[in-house]
């Protein structure tokens, strides 16, 4: 019988399988950042280990660093000796870092791929839950914890049980305006944000083939956020095209006889999903959430709802908070609702496409009075291009912000965060509450919405601006 | 890891359902390089509310928490189980876990019984009518147990094998992974030469 691609990568990753215990899987890339590893490097000391492949290991800095004043010592002094950590144990275990100042530092999701490193058939790991990014490629790629961390370090392997696989087929195309965002945003309030849970995703159809490898990076990056194990997009000729002349991508024979690899990891005809959902994307518009899970969604030109909307008494409680958290009042039109501060950016919508989608729409135009628009490139690779194609001229000009590279505004971790009761729309992944800072509201929006948003001070699409101008 | 095989303590009705672990603990408190020292953090949005349920004297010494569905999603932070523990939980009882937390769970040593969303609510009532009971969690039998008499609670819990054996064992999976060196290193050898390596000579 046929196999999935995730199947066969995992199959081709097996070092030791027995039955009753979980698979040994061989981990090819494992990713690290200051936040999750210092415990784990620890650990190794303690019991007097090394790294066992520091050639498959890279670290950079970017949970924790500032935006503004990037090239001065961090201000911080925990958030500095965590990154000086990192620094210490990069050079005491020979692990290849991207400090802030580097061209390559970055969000570790936004790195990956930009060095090549990233590739398909491979297997990723990083102590963040976002690492499922990096699926986009055909690869498994899934966060870990810090024992986990420590595990890979070790051993360059992990135990795992093999997850189910789930197949979600996107037929059509996306209207105009309507980006992967939107996409996953209104595949997450279908599923809720346990819907994928114990499962590796193949996103497949007609949708995804015609997305960029940039916008299949965003949805496979939100897979965790219904709960996915993982989430993988088959290698094509759009993904080769990605990785060819990357830094670390195979060069000459190497790359030949990588692409006829790539090229065997689909997914057999008479292969078989334990489960599928299939969406039509001609369907889907703007989407926006209210709440503070990133399942609490509903298109732009709806209104905020209503508890009284949910028929499970658990959602409907959870709507009640929520609505009392978000300081919303049911039956708004989410247009009308006034956005503080527009952030974009993240390992979600941080990278070259996000800001030059979202440079187009505000060009000409200027941020709303009483909004204020950050603008945090992905990766110092990402702002260099940027600013070489202008763009940082035409959100400077706009009033935006422009900031050096990091998680920034993602988390409340750096000195980026929402004010109590202050209102975000943002590119980013996750909406829980105080995610953004201590009592901060945040909408997950598309980077066109986040554009038109900054412009318009309310909720809004581009298609709204028009009709401003007009 | 010290040994898991049964546990008896004051659980806790945490009547909430996708407690993510931003909740349980925010991004502010994992700026530290330490091992240990995140109670502080635990559910630090929460704590500053006098009614919250764990600023209820008559759950003091906590050391089980019943919680709602979704428990654990998001952030793979393993910070979220050690501020657990760190307070004092040693289980966590829910109808369903974000699977990365489970698996930092099985980890650090903190118990996460799953269990049918019904035995959750048993016990969430039976803890709001006796504020301050015990629930007996073996991992041996696989059985959670509260209260006495005909109002007894009893019921089955789901871990997967492999995990419940390394918790009653107390089991460090390095170890036991480096046992299999030679395995790694039979698997190495056969690794194709184009996968990418972040150093080159």
């Amino acid at each position: 019988m046929g196999r999935t691609l995730s199947e066969k990568v995992w199959d081709e990753h097996v070092v030791r399988s027995t039955a009753g215990e979980p698979d040994l899987l061989y981990i090819d890339l494992h990713l690290i950042h200051e936040v999750t590893s210092p415990q784990a490097f620890e650990g190794l000391r303690l019991s007097n280990r090394k790294v066992r492949r520091p050639d498959l290991t890279i670290a950079t800095e970017d949970h924790n660093v500032p935006t503004l004043d990037w090239d001065k010592p961090i201000a911080d002094p925990v958030s500095r000796t965590q990154v000086e950590t990192l620094r210490k144990n990069a050079e005491e275990f020979g692990v290849r870092l991207h400090p802030l100042g580097d061209a390559e530092q970055g969000i570790v999701h936004v790195v990956g791929p930009q060095l090549g490193l990233t590739q398909p058939g491979m297997t990723i790991v990083c102590g963040d839950s976002h690492t499922s990014t990096h699926g986009a490629f055909g690869a498994i790629a899934f966060g870990i914890g810090t024992s986990e961390v420590e595990h890979v370090l070790a051993t360059q392997t992990l135990m795992q049980d093999k997850p189910k696989t789930m197949a979600v087929t996107v037929n059509g195309t996306l209207p105009d305006g309507v980006s992967a965002k939107d996409l996953i945003l209104t595949l997450i309030s279908k599923t809720g944000t346990g819907g994928g849970q114990g499962y590796i995703v193949e996103y497949r159809g007609e949708a995804i083939r015609e997305l960029s490898m940039e916008a299949r990076m965003t949805i496979c990056n939100m897979s965790i956020e219904w709960g996915a194990k993982a989430g993988m997009i088959a290698p094509d000729e759009t993904t080769f095209a990605y990785i060819k002349d990357k830094p670390e991508a195979p060069k000459g024979a190497e790359w030949d006889r990588a692409v006829a690899h790539w090229k065997s990891l689909v997914t057999d005809e008479d292969a078989t999903f334990d489960k599928e959902i299939v969406l039509d994307a001609a369907e889907v518009t703007p989407f926006v959430t209210w709440g503070t899970n990133p399942g609490q969604g509903v298109p732009l030109g709806a209104s905020v709802p209503s508890p009284d909307d949910f028929e499970d008494a658990d959602e409907k409680i959870a709507a009640e908070k929520a609505l009392t958290y978000m300081g919303l009042e049911a039956g708004t039109p989410m247009r009308e609702v006034h956005i503080d501060t527009v952030f974009l950016g993240s390992c979600t919508n941080g990278r070259m496409e996000d800001l030059r989608t979202a440079a187009d729409i505000i060009q000409g135009h200027h941020v709303a009075e009483g909004t204020r628009f950050l603008v945090v490139p992905g990766s110092a690779k990402v702002r260099l291009q940027a600013e070489e194609e202008g763009l940082h001229k035409i959100f400077i000009d706009a009033g935006a912000e422009w900031r050096g590279a990091g998680c920034s505004m993602c988390l409340g971790m750096n000195p980026d965060t929402l004010a109590p009761g202050e209102r975000s729309a943002s590119t980013s992944n996750r909406n829980f509450e105080g995610r953004q800072g201590k009592g901060g509201r945040t909408h997950l929006v598309s980077p066109e919405v986040a554009a038109a948003t900054a412009v318009r001070g309310t909720l809004s699409s581009p298609a709204d601006l028009t009709l401003v101008e007009a | 890891m010290d040994k898991f095989t049964t546990h008896t303590g004051v659980g806790v009705p945490l009547r909430r359902s996708n407690v993510d672990t931003d909740q349980i603990i925010p991004a502010v408190y994992l700026k530290r390089v330490t091992r240990t020292g995140f109670e502080d953090g635990l559910f630090a949005a929460w704590r500053n509310d006098p009614a919250f349920v764990l600023n209820n004297e008559a759950y003091a010494g906590a050391s089980v928490l019943v919680a709602g569905p979704d428990f654990g999603t998001g952030s793979s932070r393993e910070h979220a189980v050690w501020a657990l523990m760190d307070y004092g939980f040693r289980v966590v009882i829910s109808s369903r876990f974000g699977d990365i937390f489970r698996g930092n769970s099985g980890k650090a040593g903190l118990l996460a019984a799953k269990v049918d969303e019904k035995v959750v609510q048993k016990l969430w009532d039976y803890l709001d009518d006796n504020p301050g009971a015990q629930i007996t969690v073996d991992l041996e039998s696989r059985t959670v147990r509260a209260g006495e008499g005909v109002d007894a609670i009893e019921d089955s819990f789901d871990i997967d094998d492999y995990t419940r054996w390394r918790l009653l064992e107390g089991l460090d999976d390095i170890g036991i992974t480096l046992s299999h060196e030679d395995d790694i290193a039979a698997y190495e050898a056969t690794r194709p030469s184009f996968k990418p390596v972040t150093q080159h000579a």
